[in-house]
């Protein structure tokens, strides 16, 4: 297990803290009414047979318009035909539109991607030589070279040397990040761009392969595949469709018996507006915005699949370091052993730091300042001072400074000192570091000689810091009913201070890939869904064993071919938004389903009484909207069926407002809003309509 | 005692009985279906048919068995009514053979659960047909019906295996440990409240208008237990639970509608027991209840309240009710054998007032599962449920899961063909029916002629009589001549249909089911053990049999109950 490490100050982490919850924090992705104009050629062409026959309710509504056209056509005079005909179309043509507006937006991304991915010339080395050819030629296994301002010709591992590289193109981060040969931050993309040095790279993809090839596909939607969930949910609205189209052609023998026969052009119209065109005309748009919301964070998802595995999950894995943590020890406290102050520990703790730019050193100067007023004294100040820096073997670092001699480091290294230098140490000084490692914290020894002799003064906490609002965040997460499990390479002891201070359900410490792999198999073995992250090349089986494994941009080529979803940011608290995202995708397409379905009952009591009023006048008592004319009761819901999709298009694109709560709340509420709101709707809606109709000379 | 109050306390009385046993008969049947043991008699049945019953079956072994089963049925109730007319007299009673369209009928009927009868049960069939043919047949579909809803909760509670138990030792244990001990308690009740059972002849007695008329005796009281216990239906005699001989006082009338809905509600108990969850199948009882009592209640307000002058005067609506019951009892036996897949009638659906008459029609369209026949009830109910969860599941933002099993492509596939049935048979066959030149010949209620002159009650006769046959309910609004050979055929292949073709998707819904890894529950997963599912999954099934019939009950009891 690597940790990542981002190419960005810590104190810009520390400010804008990653996990901050915050409501609705899913919600974005911006709907742009300009965008609906753009994208009517799209929706223009899609109105090929080919493609409508993709989704079966819209192939039928293809079909109805066809037909009412046909019969418009054969009696020209008849403006209801024509009315009906128009908004048949119209009703296609915005589900088409739909999907256009979705795959707009992708489409967009994908543009500034191509500008990134300009035909390059690759200095591939043959032997010694180097020879020039084009990026398009190179081949997996081929070394070449990049120096400063050269864009990264093809995807690869730096096999020699260290570079800071560019790769904005791809993260829209403009922070260089680092590149170097080893270890997990080797991995470089196509279309980045070398800012200093020289690197050597080995080839790992072939051209028309590589991630920004595949980046593209994906925004652009060109590899979309349904998922499964989608799949299922496009069976039940065909088998809908099915029952629909029975009770509708089955309808005319009824009606003649009765002697209302209807023409075919009511029949198209009622059809239409039973079967589940809201839903069918949205579904693959909010399918497609899915993705996009993921892209919009800067996760790239490899499959629809992952994403809705994502809303499944139950079991997340979180690495400590870099997502629970901020990854560096911090001082928290300032422990004086008997007969001293924690002042004076202070007091020699800063003057022992001031010359050690470790973290940790700089946090014990600002925990002295902070905590004890302690004013941040420069190396300059103190003249003749002599800095005693760590090394490995005596494990203690210090100063001696005017007859004083300061010194802070591991228990027996100082405690070694101090005996060495013929003090006393402290009776309880083994017992307050023992409680400290106890808690999960690391002790470092204080200890000064001076005119009074040696002696050890105290202890200072150095403990791994959580970050704000992680707490919070995995209370959310368990009222979802998902588990989190913290991984790390601490002991137990450690592990479990920090899994009580961060509020993880469990934890797995020294954790090697193979517990890692382990764990992931036995929760699968459950039942269960796994997300994690990783960036290591040791992390990939785990990553592919996962059902989601998010890989850090950061990362290996192979941790990033291992997962189905890489995040650019390499952040890995984003794995909790990816959750919440793969759940409002679910959301939203239950939400819209129930609303498209709970609609039908209102068009029933529009277009009944208006077929059969005349052959059975009790039936006008079905007409509880009032509507003025069968005509215009049968176009209002026509209309209504049409504009419907229109007005849910920003819903569909943005996703319906999730906020974590536990499953019994979210159906309560969404059935309120989604299913009672789409029965009563349209009484509202086709009511209005059928007002401003009856306006027209000649309807009303 | 006002009418209403006595039919409210009828109604308190039948809730309170079948509280009394749901709970113990519940318990029982899941015992009887995951016990190890054989009894002596079982043993001797398996030795009989050479079935092994501890065999495990997958799910097409098991619908092979409920196919092979049934279809022996068919040929063999099919023949005994073909060679009636050469069987002994003391069997036959003298009667002839009944023609090919209507014993293929009658023996798709009988053994589809159904008892849809386009003849009349003392004119046409004599001791042989009745005890041996129809009386043995209402007792195991009976028992296919629970099999198959017991294979379908296996489904549910087993995981990583495929296999949902043994149809033989389901089928055996069912009528032997089930049916008959009920049964046997039953008869003696009927009998005790004078139900006839016998295999006397028939006697010639004089009229007191001076005429003759002809009884026929019968074991009555045997088979009228399991018309109602089996959701059967088919009665001995032409009038059904109308007729003294089957149906013989006000107590006894109670006593059957205990007996039509004791099976169906207890079932869901078995299913939680089974699953092990007893809230599961208390939200089931829950939504059936509703559903149930919240038609029984509107049923009874329409025929009670009435309409016009009339009706009103006699103190509702009388006409075609036996006095001896009163409108509130017989408002709860239309319901209640037409919410289940029973059809026996104590009063003659086409005389109740045209809501009521659609009531009726609209609770078979339901697809007959609150509470449903034995057996098919409850899987109908699951198979609604699935459909509830798989919609409302997205909501909660996961792949939706009942009961801990995923329901994905394949479930859904397969709930989805189940639901698309019914509609088809129903709606194809009433619509080929309109359509045709002949078949409307047999509408007595034509236009101009009629009881509201329209012709929206004749067209409610046929609608009625293929939503009876594909949903297997098997009661009659009469006023149709059914005993026609398109009728017979296409009811009959209805009735075959309808009870078949959805099993073989239960079955391998249960077997897809059964395959898959159980996901654990947790504070994300949708609670299908709360209130607010079964009131989810009581609108969901409201709204969806709604759309799917709302325009054939526009012309047909709305137009009629409407004017």
């Amino acid at each position: 297990m690597s940790t990542t490490t981002p190419v960005r100050t810590p104190s810009e982490e520390e400010t804008h803290p990653q996990g901050s919850p915050e409501p609705g924090r899913v919600s974005g992705g911006l709907f742009d009414p300009a965008q609906l104009m753009k994208s009517l050629p799209d929706a223009f062409r899609k109105l090929d047979p080919r493609v409508m026959v993709k989704s079966p309710v819209m192939f039928v509504v293809l079909i109805g318009s066809v037909v009412t056209t046909a019969l418009a056509v054969k009696d020209p005079g008849d403006w209801f035909g024509w009315a009906i005909t128009v908004w048949l179309w119209l009703t296609v043509l915005f589900a088409n539109l739909a999907e256009a507006v979705a795959e707009g937006r992708g489409k967009a991304q994908a543009d500034t991607l191509r500008k990134a991915k300009t035909d390059t010339v690759a200095r591939r080395l043959a032997g010694d030589a180097e020879e020039s050819v084009p990026g398009t030629e190179l081949r997996v296994g081929d070394l070449v070279v990049c120096e400063a301002g050269d864009i990264i010709p093809g995807d690869g591992d730096v096999v020699e040397g260290v570079a800071s590289v560019d790769e904005s193109a791809i993260t829209g981060e403009s922070a260089p990040v680092i590149r170097e040969s080893g270890g997990d931050r080797s991995a470089v993309t196509g279309g980045t761009k070398v800012l200093s040095d020289r690197i050597v790279i080995k080839i790992t993809t072939k051209p028309g392969e590589t991630f920004i090839d595949r980046m593209i596909n994906l925004v652009e939607g060109a590899a979309r595949q349904k998922t499964p969930n989608e799949i299922a949910l496009n069976i039940l609205l065909a088998s809908l469709t099915i029952v629909f189209l029975l009770a509708v052609i089955t309808l005319q023998p009824f009606a003649i018996y009765a002697g209302a026969e209807q023409s075919m052009i009511i029949l198209a119209a009622l059809l239409v507006c039973l079967i589940p065109t809201t839903i069918g005309a949205l579904l693959s748009a909010i399918g497609i915005a899915g993705m996009d919301r993921l892209v919009q964070r800067n996760v790239l998802a490899m499959s629809g699949r992952a994403v809705e595995a994502a809303g499944d999950v139950s079991t997340l894995l979180l690495d400590k370091t870099g997502t629970i943590t901020y990854g560096n020890r911090q001082a928290a406290e300032f422990v004086p052993v008997k007969g001293t102050t924690a002042a004076e520990v202070a007091d020699a703790a800063q003057l022992s730091s001031l010359a050690d730019e470790t973290p940790e050193g700089r946090s014990i100067v600002v925990l002295a300042k902070e905590k004890y007023g302690l004013r941040e004294r420069h190396e300059g100040e103190l003249v003749g001072a002599e800095w005693v820096p760590f090394t490995a073997q005596t494990r203690m670092s210090g100063v001696d400074v005017e007859g004083r001699k300061v010194r802070k480091g591991a228990t027996g290294s100082v405690i070694a000192w101090v005996e060495e230098q013929g003090g006393t140490v402290a009776e309880d000084a083994r017992k307050l570091t023992d409680d400290i490692s106890q808690a999960g914290g690391t002790p470092l020894l204080v200890a000064l000689e001076d005119d009074k002799g040696a002696r050890v003064l105290g202890v200072i906490h150095l403990k791994d810091v959580v970050k704000e609002g992680m707490r919070e965040r995995f209370d959310e997460l368990r009222a979802m009913g998902i588990k989190t499990v913290m991984i790390t390479g601490d002991n137990p002891l450690t592990a479990k201070a920090i899994a009580e201070e961060a509020g993880v359900d469990d934890f797995l410490a020294e954790a090697t890939p193979e517990d890692k792999m382990a764990l992931i198999k036995r929760e699968q073995a459950g039942g269960k869904l796994v997300a994690m992250t990783g960036d290591g090349t040791n992390d990939a089986p785990a990553l592919a064993q996962a059902d989601v494994g998010v890989a850090m941009n950061t990362g290996t080529s192979a941790a990033k071919e291992a997962g189905n979803m890489v995040d650019l940011d390499s952040n890995p608290t984003k794995l909790i938004e990816i959750v919440e995202i793969g759940k409002q995708l679910l959301i939203t397409r239950g939400a819209l389903t129930t609303f498209s379905i709970a609609n039908d009952v209102a068009k029933y009591f529009a277009i009944i009484p208006a077929m059969f009023a005349v052959a059975y006048p009790g039936l006008d008592k079905l007409n509880i909207m009032s509507l003025t004319s069968p005509e215009s009761a049968i176009l209002s819901a026509v209309i209504f069926n049409a504009l419907i999709i229109v007005a849910l298009v920003p819903l569909a694109l943005k996703g319906v407002r999730y906020r974590p709560m536990s499953a019994d709340a979210m159906l309560r509420r969404n059935l309120l809003i989604y299913g009672l709101g789409g029965l009563i709707s349209p009484f509202i809606g086709i009511k209005i309509i059928d007002m401003l109709i009856s306006l027209i000379p000649g309807i009303g | 005692m006002s009418p209403v109050l006595s039919g409210v306390l009828q109604l308190t009385a039948l809730i309170a009985a079948l509280a009394l046993v749901y709970r113990p008969l519940g318990d029982y049947m899941a015992r009887v279906y995951s016990s190890e043991k054989h009894l002596r008699v079982e043993k001797l049945l398996y030795r009989t048919i050479g079935a092994d019953p501890d065999a495990q079956m997958r799910w097409p072994a098991y619908l092979r068995g409920v196919l092979a089963f049934s279809a022996v049925g068919v040929l063999f109730l099919y023949l005994l009514q073909r060679i009636q007319g050469v069987l002994p007299d003391s069997l036959s009673l003298g009667f002839t053979a009944i023609s090919p369209d209507q014993a293929f009928n009658t023996a798709a009927s009988f053994v589809a659960n159904t008892n849809w009868q386009s003849y009349s049960g003392e004119q046409a069939m004599g001791h042989a047909v009745q005890t041996l043919g129809l009386a043995v047949q209402n007792f195991v579909s009976a028992a296919v019906g629970i099999a198959v809803a017991v294979a379908l909760v296996r489904g549910f509670a087993r995981s990583r295996t495929g296999e949902l138990g043994n149809f033989w030792a389901d089928l055996v244990r069912g009528t032997v440990r089930i049916l008959i001990p009920i049964s046997v308690i039953g008869a003696l009740v009927l009998v005790a409240c004078g139900a006839i059972q016998n295999f006397a002849g028939i006697h010639e007695i004089g009229q007191l208008t001076g005429g003759t008329q002809q009884v026929g005796g019968g074991a009555v009281a045997s088979q009228e237990v399991i018309k109602e216990l089996g959701t059967n239906g088919g009665g001995y005699f032409n009038a059904n639970s109308a007729h003294p001989f089957e149906n013989p006082n006000a107590f006894s009338n109670l006593f059957e509608i205990f007996l039509i809905l004791v099976i169906p509600f207890a079932l869901t108990r078995t299913f939680g027991k089974l699953v092990g969850n007893v809230r599961q199948g208390y939200a089931i009882l829950a939504a059936m209840g509703v559903i149930w009592l919240g038609f029984t209640a509107l049923m009874m307000w329409t025929e009670y309240a009435g309409h016009g002058a009339a009706l009103q005067e006699a103190g509702g609506a009388w006409e075609g009710k036996e006095q001896r019951f009163g409108i509130g009892a017989s408002a709860i036996f239309a319901t209640t054998t037409t919410l289940t897949s029973t059809g026996a009638v104590d009063s003659f659906h086409s005389s109740f007032t045209g809501l009521g008459g659609g009531i009726t029609l609209l609770s078979m369209m339901l697809g007959e599962i609150a509470p449903g026949g034995v057996g098919s009830g409850l899987y109908g109910m699951l198979v609604m449920a699935i459909i509830a969860v798989f919609i409302a599941g997205l909501m909660v933002g996961r792949t939706p899961e009942y009961l801990g099993k995923k329901i994905g492509t394949r479930e859904i596939k397969l709930a989805a063909c189940y639901i698309l049935i019914t509609p088809t048979l129903v709606l194809g066959f009433t619509a080929l029916s309109m359509a045709l030149s002949s078949p409307p010949e047999s509408i007595l209620n034509v236009k101009g002629n009629s009881v509201d002159g329209s012709g929206a009650h004749g067209f409610s006769e046929v609608l009625y009589a293929f939503t009876s046959g594909a949903n297997n309910n098997g009661s009659a609004f009469a006023g149709l001549n059914a005993n026609t050979p398109w009728y017979n055929t296409t009811i009959g292949l209805a009735m075959l249909l309808g009870r078949f073709l959805p099993m073989v998707f239960v079955l391998a819904l249960a077997g897809s089911l059964a395959e898959q890894k159980p996901v654990p529950e947790t504070a994300g997963t949708l609670r299908t053990e709360k209130p607010l599912f079964a009131g989810l999954l009581v609108g969901a099934i409201l709204i969806i049999t709604g759309l799917t019939y709302f325009p054939a009950l526009a012309l047909g009891p709305m137009a009629e109950g409407l004017s």
